[in-house]
């Protein structure tokens, strides 16, 4: 079975990204396929690799980067979310004159469209956080 | 449907609206903060006991041990399920809505 899931939350604040980490684990673990990803709202702060928690706790951030090189999953960033908190990769850096570029590893940066085909695509879409 | 809820009922109107809208044979879902409506009598319980004769209700037990409880600590009838009791719900029913 296909799943897709959206996150709309921030790190450290809200539980909805741990949430789905932990539950997109137990996809993995169940023998099913996770379509993508998608970061959206709040949710596209999970992606940048500036993120620098104390040692004793979870790194959100690295935990999806791990799992997507693990599992070869597609880490989906709404690139207009992302440009309004300040979420770049190197091109949109680049293109919007900026002084570098923050974007973590295993995560790609694009659009809607994105999204909207991980719901045609897959057999079950799960949304975390509001 | 499997409806899962993420806020407390003393936080938001989530759950009840969820309970409203929920047709006979849905599954509730109560994760992160959610887990406060399951709690044993609280202003609630009645508005469990009431769903519960349609719909029913699972609570993720990691959440419930973040925060310091037990499955003790819920009203009868409202199963406990770790991550893969959740994977497990979101095959049985085709469609998920996040309140």
């Amino acid at each position: 079975m296909k799943f897709a899931l959206m996150i709309n939350q921030g790190p450290y604040t809200h539980q909805a990204s741990d949430t789905a980490y932990h539950f997109a684990c137990a996809v993995l673990k169940a023998g099913h396929e996770v379509f993508r990803i998608f970061f959206y709202h709040d949710g596209v702060n999970n992606a940048t690799r500036m993120t620098t928690p104390p040692q004793d706790d979870r790194h959100v951030i690295d935990r999806w980067s791990e799992l997507a090189s693990q599992h070869k999953l597609d880490l989906v960033v709404c690139v207009a979310a992302a440009q309004r908190r300040g979420i770049l990769d190197e091109d949109e850096a680049r293109r919007h004159g900026k002084d570098g570029d923050n974007l973590a590893p295993g995560f790609r940066i694009s659009g809607l469209g994105q999204l909207i085909e991980a719901g045609i695509e897959a057999d079950r879409f799960l949304v975390f956080g509001n | 449907m499997l409806h899962t809820v993420n806020k407390s009922p003393y936080q938001s109107d989530a759950l009840t609206t969820c309970f409203g809208l929920a047709q006979p044979g849905s599954a509730v879902l109560l994760i992160e903060d959610g887990i406060y409506g399951a709690m044993n009598n609280t202003k609630f319980s009645t508005a469990i006991v009431i769903a519960q004769q349609c719909c029913t209700i699972y609570v993720l037990e990691p959440d419930l041990q973040a925060r310091g409880f037990d499955s003790d600590c819920i009203m009868n009838a409202i199963q406990t399920i770790d991550y893969d009791g959740f994977v497990s719900l979101a095959e049985t029913y085709s469609v998920v809505q996040a309140w």
